[in-house]
């Protein structure tokens, strides 16, 4: 926003000086006619001279001198272009810089006076940050998703007879039959006034979901690739940064103030351990049996909990067939229970048996974050499988329902012609409520997906609850009659568990896109979770929470995560693209209900609604012969793309090593004279020694070799201009080029014979030391 | 606007306008900030420019500089004589120097010269640990501390002197990502 303002401000008051200029130069013309006494070069170099201390005067802020010499320089300088130029355009002028100061700040939104600002300790700033932008992140999309599909389907196809019926007929659970599930909606092909096309827009709009999301991910990714880095490898000047810029100047208030120093101090200490673990050495074979060990046990419990969930669901399928009523509580919602209590358990137990390994904090939390990132995928696919089980198992019962109701029917139709010997038979007078109706697969899975969630709510609620808060109250208040100190020692404060949370967030997100499909009204649910949770969330932190010893970070830009968040959308997008391909969709329910397979709807509107020739034209591009090669040109995209990033790549580091090559230099110059750079110092001992040439003939001026005194510095200095300072040059990397440029038709050169044309000797040359002799 | 105030002439605020990254309304608030340090001391008008300087540990119970580690060498090295005793000058020009629309350029020369605390125009080794303990309130370990000076100084000295002249700091600050928006006081 500032950056946007101030651009705006110097727009707006470069043309109002411009025109300040242009009047202040017509002017000037008027005043010349007093001079007249002063001729034209002197009136054109007073102007000049003039110019000059106008633009002194402008910069005189930006000088680096004592007050009082910047004053009398200001006298001094007015007062030289007053007596040449009058009084016009001054009094202008400052009011427009005044004018111009206080818009800008107008625009930046700065208040008067200092803030005590609550700054977040700037080592942590930055995984706070990662937090905050992947639930901000979440949020939006969901909202997002939200607004756009449930706007399409819910509010266009409200039918209220239908969900009475339907409600009438079955007692338990009325949400069934709400437009969150699938089931509820309705497979007429258009709805309604403006032929709203239900069925085709629900599957377009889930499978737009997918590819929204997929965009907005990427793009995310994108644009933080430029921040780039896998933090803390890069970065030349990590420890003079720290000393040199790390306090922030703005802070007022002490509390922040102590905060800020224990951030910096522990910022210091994990830089420190960096360079410390450089320069580790220990037994070897030890620490690798150590992690085999670890990472055996690990798999392991991932194994276990994996067949666990497994076990549970199957177990969730034989209760399904018992009665409801002799279930307990427990019983019903044991899968979810089981999963979320995995959930809590095993990352903890992740990090206690990775003690064993001993490895660089920054590594360790990888290791963490991508063994709690394996249990969850294993968890969610094991409860997906045992889906499919289920769902398999209900097209089945389906099958014989409708096998059923149509031997039913004929029997009824046969019945009835047959004893009232007619052929105009009336259907079957039965109530609606009361038609038997086929298990809804589809709704069966948005149902279990919906108890996942609300279940995952509930348990991390109540772990906060009774985690951070209860530890936290209890920690507080036992600790006056306790004998060792709660709050130094076990169990003290809880920590935020950055990674945890954010992994959290990561799958959270994965089954809202799996479920999605299944129970629209789940993105619902979860925007009211995500904004509900951000603030208890919050208050749990401020309220209960400490901040970490160590501070770690497992990557400086947010793509870590976000790279987690696009593999696990892939991950989520295959199940539910699997079952539109795959399965058929329920009989009697849903806007997919008679087809053969779901994707049949685009079909139907392509051959019915759609001009003929746009179904020609899907059925070319839909042929193999077209697909292949497109697939190829794709293929032969990436890998072009990949190599040209590469060359990139091995170009940036090229530039690197000369930039490192030619500080060298300089600092060995600036020392002793000699190049330490062996290339160098042989290319200087190829060089023809002087001492063995003849003396010359004729007497030639020895050549002014202007050299270049690079003080050092290697690089300009920008603004150094308006410091008055000579501006340095860049060294040259290349050889300067012996022959100088033709200024005059080649004469009589006086050259001793014998001289070689090249590059003269001299001492001590080599790159980027001379301009070339003039001869 | 100020119409009727009577602590500056007109030709003074213009100066102080343009010497400063300040507008007349913040230089008249700078001085009434200046004169709460010292009601007494400073006079409530300065058309004539009189010489009072406030002292140093007057200036440092300021809000703005109260918190900061580094605020005596701030204030010593906007003070004429070096030991902290800022002139109405020194004082605006010290917040001049560290506001939101001072130049990097300008930033970096004054950093350079709180940071060496010898004032010999070299940041030393000396100078570093003394910037370090200062920012860690002394909570880091001698070894610890030394480790961290070697490594600065490795990183930043370009001329191989051991100790960091001011291109050395210059190069090593421009390519600094928080400088700017760490380095500035709002008043």
């Amino acid at each position: 926003m500032s950056l946007w303002s101030q651009f705006l401000v110097t727009v707006l008051f470069q043309l109002v000086d411009a025109k300040n200029l242009c009047c202040y130069f017509s002017s000037s013309s008027s005043s010349e006619g007093d001079e007249d006494s002063l001729s034209e070069g002197e009136i054109a170099a007073l102007k000049e001279q003039v110019e000059e201390k106008k633009k002194l005067i402008a910069t005189l802020r930006n000088k680096p001198w004592r007050m009082k010499r910047r004053l009398v320089m200001l006298k001094e300088a007015q007062e030289f272009v007053e007596k040449f130029e009058g009084a016009l355009g001054k009094g202008k002028g400052r009011k427009l810089y005044a004018y111009k100061v206080m818009m800008t700040k107008v625009l930046m939104g700065l208040p008067y006076g200092s803030i005590a600002r609550k700054t977040v300790p700037r080592a942590e700033q930055d995984s706070a940050m990662d937090f905050s932008v992947l639930f901000d992140f979440g949020v939006r999309i969901n909202l997002f998703i939200k607004s756009h599909s449930t706007q399409q389907i819910a509010l266009l196809s409200l039918n209220p007879q239908e969900f009475m019926y339907l409600c009438a007929y079955h007692q338990q659970g009325y949400c069934k039959y709400s437009f969150l599930f699938y089931g509820y909606y309705n497979n007429e092909r258009t709805i309604g006034l403006l032929q709203f096309r239900l069925p085709l827009s629900y599957l377009l709009v889930g499978v737009g979901i997918f590819g929204y999301s997929l965009m907005v991910v990427i793009r995310t990714m994108a644009r933080n690739a430029n921040e780039g880095g896998d933090g803390g490898d890069e970065g030349e000047f990590t420890f003079s940064w720290k000393m040199f810029t790390s306090w922030d100047y703005l802070i007022g208030n002490p509390e922040t103030a102590d905060n800020k120093y224990a951030s910096i101090t522990t910022s210091f200490k994990e830089s420190i351990v960096d360079e410390q673990e450089n320069q580790k050495d220990e037994n070897i074979h030890l620490r690798r049996f150590l992690r085999v060990l670890a990472n055996v046990m690990i798999l392991c419990c991932l194994g276990g909990s994996g067949y666990l969930i497994y076990f549970v669901v199957k177990r969730s399928q034989e209760f399904a067939e018992m009665d409801n009523d002799d279930l307990s509580w427990f019983e019903k919602n044991e899968v979810e229970f089981v999963m979320s209590l995995l959930g809590l358990v095993c990352p903890p137990l992740f990090e206690t048996i990775a003690e064993l390994e001993d490895y660089h904090p920054r590594i360790a939390l990888k290791w963490q974050l991508g063994r709690i990132f394996a249990l969850f995928l294993g968890n969610l696919y094991t409860f997906l499988f045992a889906l499919f089980d289920e769902v398999t198992a209900k097209l089945e019962r389906e099958k014989s329902i409708k096998n059923a109701t149509e031997w039913a029917l004929n029997q009824y139709y046969a019945n009835y012609s047959s004893f009232y010997n007619t052929t105009n038979v009336p259907p079957p007078d039965v109530h609606p409520s009361d038609v038997v109706r086929g298990p809804c697969w589809e709704t069966g899975v948005g149902i279990e997906f919906v108890k996942l969630i609300v279940s995952d709510v509930q348990v991390s609620y109540l772990t906060i609850l009774i985690g951070d808060f209860a530890r936290a109250v209890i920690v507080r208040f036992l600790n006056y009659c306790w004998c060792w100190d709660l709050e130094a020692g076990f169990p003290s404060y809880g920590e935020f568990d950055i990674s945890g949370n954010v992994l959290g967030l990561v799958f959270n997100q994965g089954m809202i896109w799996m479920g999605a499909f299944y129970a629209p009204g789940l993105v619902g649910l979860n925007v009211l979770r995500l904004l509900t949770s951000m603030y208890y969330q919050c208050w749990a932190v401020m309220a209960c929470n400490v901040p970490h010893e160590r501070v770690f970070k497992a990557s400086r830009s947010n793509n870590f995560y976000m790279g987690l968040l696009l593999l696990v959308l892939f991950l989520s997008l295959l199940p539910v693209v699997y079952t539109i391909m795959t399965l058929p969709p329920s009989f009697d329910c849903g806007p997919f209900s008679g087809q053969e397979k779901m994707y049949d709807v685009v079909m139907e509107t392509i051959d019915q609604d759609l001009p003929a020739f746009i179904g020609n034209i899907f059925t070319y591009a839909t042929n193999p012969g077209l697909i292949m090669p497109a697939v190829l040109l794709m293929v032969l995209a990436i890998y072009y793309l990949n190599t040209v990033s590469k060359g990139y790549q091995q170009a940036n580091l090229d530039l690197k090593r000369k930039m490192q090559m030619a500080r060298d230099e300089e600092k060995n110059r600036r020392n002793n004279k000699d190049s330490t750079n062996e290339v160098m110092k042989d290319l200087e001992d190829l060089l023809p020694n002087k001492s063995l040439i003849p003396p010359p003939i004729e007497e030639e001026p020895p050549p002014d070799v202007v050299v270049e005194k690079n003080s050092k510095s290697t690089k300009t200095k920008p603004g150094s201009a308006g410091k008055g300072v000579n501006l340095q040059k860049e060294v040259s990397l290349a050889a300067p080029n012996p022959r100088g440029p033709v200024t005059r038709a080649p004469g009589a050169r006086g050259r001793p014979p014998g001289n070689p044309r090249g590059p003269q000797p001299g001492p001590g040359r080599g790159r980027g030391r001379g301009a070339p002799p003039r001869y | 606007m100020g119409n009727k105030q009577t602590t500056f002439t007109d030709e003074q605020l213009e100066a102080f306008q343009d010497c400063t990254f300040f507008t007349r309304k913040e230089i008249l608030r700078l001085h009434s900030r200046y004169r709460e340090l010292a009601p007494h001391l400073v006079p409530l008008d300065y058309t004539n420019n009189p010489d009072i300087r406030v002292p140093l540990a007057l200036i440092v119970t300021m809000p703005e500089l109260k918190e900061n580690p580094f605020r005596d060498r701030i204030v010593e090295t906007f003070s004429e004589d070096g030991q902290g005793n800022l002139s109405f000058n020194d004082f605006v020009d010290m917040f001049s120097a560290l506001c939101e629309t001072s130049p990097r350029e300008l930033k970096t020369i004054y950093a350079f010269k709180i940071y060496d605390f010898n004032r010999d125009n070299f940041i030393c080794k000396d100078d570093l640990q003394q910037t370090l303990t200062l920012l860690t309130k002394g909570e880091l370990t001698e070894d610890e501390v030394l480790l961290v000076c070697d490594k600065a100084l490795e990183e930043a000295d370009l001329d191989g002197d051991s100790k960091l002249s001011f291109s050395d700091f210059q190069n090593m600050i421009s390519k600094a990502p928080d400088f700017l928006s760490n380095f500035h006081i709002r008043i």
